[in-house]
């Protein structure tokens, strides 16, 4: 991925600041808990709602296990249908591709279409090296480049801001852009919808290149597929004369059928709605009517690597429905920016450690930050096991083992930071393999009992901090069993 | 029948009442219970936190000592959980990674006979009255682990709505997690203790005295959060609610 966000501390000294912040816990638990319940209810109108999942689950995991085949069909029949398609090992490359494309169009701008894809490897700033705009056009998108922010969620970047925030931004940024706010703009919705749309609108008229991810890709047909809810990604894709399409590898469908799964699971999943307002699909190039050059760079960065992983792979399942964030109890108090990558939330604490590797300090932290409560493996569309796959690289954390990078397996070290853990773990599992030893530690602890401390030392403090011990019995209970027996031999 | 007590490392540790109250109720409802003095834990904490080497001899060392039993019941939804769920992947890891299938061959007897509480009283006994007596107003959290690892349901709401002179107050936001997560707590505790304290304060909102659930471990978080912010609140597991009659009230 981009080292757009490298440098990060690890997660829970991102997600302090975070929990301390009043503003952004509440506009975090508000719009998390409106999302929630929408979804809940958009669920459970549909009857064959675990069928659905399952068939998700399944056509993905086929899909992943013939990826190779998939993918060459795939660029059979985009190239059969007018379409160019560049193939990209990771983020440098795929943006030395985009670049060049925009170049060969002479533009000095591009429209873009909000997408996870070129987020992750970090597209806008490549272009920008390069003396290249480009106008993100999601509304909430476009509030987050406007702030000179980060994104903070998948499906609505901008959920850390509220409207106040939101009408400052505009008031401030949009005259630097292009057209600007007005004068006396209030914070209601509706005012606020209509500055951005009149701003964006001289964007798209005037665009020739634009820019777009895809939600999913049809292996058979070579068509690309986008969803979203405010028509500024349909103007992107119909306008320019050059569109070019950023998609990981692992977005492909085998058949159109296999869309109608996803067409009902997507959006109930993301925004609660039965259906996606606007659903554009798009084939190769088309006479006097669309773009008439279509480029379509087919993304790796990691993903081929994270295939080579049995218990990871189900990650690649992902169709970045967001579902997983909004139930999240951990999302919600840390917030998206904790997460230092593209990917927050339980996704992004399995996709970025896989994707990356967890060499960098967040990454290795990323697999812990979760009480593995198991709420986004019950809301996933595609029934991730996510709790599963955190502590499968949890694992990889503590002891190292067989990777694959870069398309070679390599043996991982463990990580830094773990040996007291370890030696503590060994201790404790000595401890439990001799019953005895056991209960002699028992005894001794409610023997000085009294003496106990309320706080604890070294890692401890962290809980005696906010919370307070349970005091110590003064029996363990297999003194007592051995003693009465069960109560039967007298008690009390 | 005989049935063996796993009461889980924390509760022997920590909770002993919560132990002697599963003997006693079980003991009321006519079951021979044994406490094979081998048990020490199942493993949990080293597989959660990654340590799934560390966890397989202790998961063979639980086997050993309750392989013989007819029925295992536990007080606590996520050590049950890690029987039911997790010793079954251990076993497929193990087969993935090439070493065979003794370890799934070792574990399997003890996954289907181990029960959390609640679930063995009503699955296996058949009751949900148990003839308790607990007069106190009392809210009910379903823990992660026992609400989606082992699927409780109603199960212990309905042991609950029929103890006499017991009020049952509705959780808000009950199925949200309480933030312990076992080495979570340690490991992220800022966000731990915020989810803890949201816990504690919806809690509280419900005006019922006593907040109950079948995890100790969970209660351990919660109420010393509910200590730290003097609500005047008290933790209990169910196990002694349920053990709670007329002839001997718990306090
Ligand atoms: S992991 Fe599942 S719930 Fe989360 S964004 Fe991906 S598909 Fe949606």
């Amino acid at each position: 991925m981009s080292g757009t966000y490298l440098g990060m501390p690890a997660f829970p000294e991102a997600a302090r600041e975070a929990v301390g912040n009043a503003t952004l816990r509440g506009n975090l638990r508000h719009a998390t808990h409106t999302i929630r319940a929408k979804r809940a209810k958009a669920v459970s109108e549909v009857s064959d709602w675990a069928e659905l999942r399952e068939a998700g689950k399944r056509i993905k995991d086929h899909t992943l296990r013939h990826l190779d085949r998939y993918l060459v069909q795939l660029e059979e029949s985009v190239t059969a249908a007018g379409g160019v398609v560049h193939w990209a090992a990771d983020a440098d490359e795929a943006n030395e591709i985009v670049t060049r494309l925009v170049k060969m169009t002479g533009e000095p701008e591009a429209v873009k279409v909000k997408s996870m894809a070129t987020q992750e490897i970090g597209l806008n700033e490549a272009l920008e090296a390069e003396g290249i705009r480009a106008y993100e056009t999601d509304l909430a998108e476009l509030i987050v480049q406007l702030g000179k922010d980060r994104p903070s969620h998948i499906l609505v970047p901008a959920i850390h801001r509220n409207r106040g925030e939101i009408r400052d931004i505009f008031t401030r940024e949009m005259s630097e852009w292009g057209r600007p706010a007005p004068e006396g703009l209030t914070d209601t919705p509706a005012e606020l919808a209509e500055t951005a749309r009149l701003h964006l609108r001289e964007k798209f008229l005037r665009a020739r290149v634009g820019i777009s991810g895809a939600n999913f890709m049809v292996a058979e047909t070579g068509t690309l597929v986008v969803v979203e809810s405010e028509g500024n990604g349909r103007m992107c894709l119909t306008l320019p004369e050059t569109l070019i399409s950023v998609v990981g590898i692992e977005k492909i469908v085998p058949t159109w059928q296999d869309l109608e799964v996803f067409l009902q699971t997507l959006p109930r999943s993301s925004t609660a709605e039965r259906m996606n307002p606007y659903t554009s699909t798009w084939t190769g190039t088309t006479d006097e009517d669309g773009p008439q050059n279509f480029h379509l760079v087919l993304l790796d960065n990691g993903r081929t690597d994270t295939l080579a992983d049995e218990v990871g792979r189900q990650a690649l399942r992902c169709i970045r429905c967001s579902a997983c964030l909004n139930v999240c109890p951990v999302y919600e108090r840390a917030g998206g920016h904790a997460y230092g990558s593209v990917y927050p939330g339980p996704i992004g604490a399995i996709l970025s450690p896989q994707l990356r590797g967890t060499g960098s300090e967040i990454d290795a932290s990323l697999p812990y930050a979760s009480s593995l409560c198991g709420a986004c493996y019950e809301v996933c569309p595609v029934a991730i096991d996510i709790p599963e796959v955190l502590v499968h690289l949890r694992e990889r954390v503590v002891q190292g083992g067989e990777v694959t990078r870069a398309g070679n397996k390599v043996v991982l070290r463990p990580a830094k930071g773990h040996a007291a853990e370890r030696a503590a773990m060994r201790a404790a599992r000595w401890a439990f393999l001799h019953p005895g030893a056991l209960r002699t530690g028992q005894r001794a602890a409610s023997r000085t009992r009294r003496f106990h401390p309320r706080t604890l030392p070294g890692p401890g403090r962290a809980w005696s901090g906010t919370r307070e011990l349970p005091p110590v019995p003064a029996e363990p209970f297999r003194d007592w069993w051995q003693r009465t027996r069960g109560g039967k031999d007298g008690d009390r | 029948m005989r049935v063996a007590l796993f009461l889980t490392c924390v509760n022997d540790t920590l909770y002993p009442d919560t132990g002697r109250a599963v003997v006693k109720l079980l003991t009321r409802l006519g079951v021979d219970v044994d406490f094979p003095s081998g048990q020490t834990c199942c493993g949990q904490a080293h597989y959660n936190t990654g340590y799934r080497h560390e966890a397989e001899p202790l998961a063979r060392h639980f086997s050993d000592v309750f392989g013989a039993y007819e029925a295992i019941v536990t007080p606590s939804g996520s050590c049950g959980a890690m029987v039911r769920e997790l010793y079954p992947r251990m076993g497929e890891r193990a087969r993935a990674e090439g070493r065979g299938d003794t370890l799934a061959a070792t574990l399997a007897p003890v996954v289907p006979k181990t029960y959390e509480l609640t679930e063995f009283l009503v699955d296996v006994l058949g009751v949900t009255d148990v003839g308790a007596y607990y007069p106190h107003k009392v809210t009910y959290h379903p823990t992660c682990h026992g609400l989606r690892g082992l699927g409780l349901g109603e199960r212990p709401r309905r042991l609950l709505q029929a103890v006499k002179g017991l009020e049952l107050a509705e959780l808000p936001g009950a199925d949200e997690c309480c933030g312990f997560g076992g080495t979570f707590a340690l490991k992220n505790p800022d966000v731990s203790a915020a989810m803890g304290a949201d816990k504690v304060r919806n809690a509280e909102s419900t005006g019922a005295e006593v907040l109950c659930a079948a995890d100790n471990s969970c209660l351990m978080h919660i109420g010393g959060t509910m200590a730290r912010l003097r609500t005047g609140m008290r933790p209990v597991h169910i196990a002694e609610i349920l053990a709670s009659t007329e002839e001997e009230p718990a306090v």
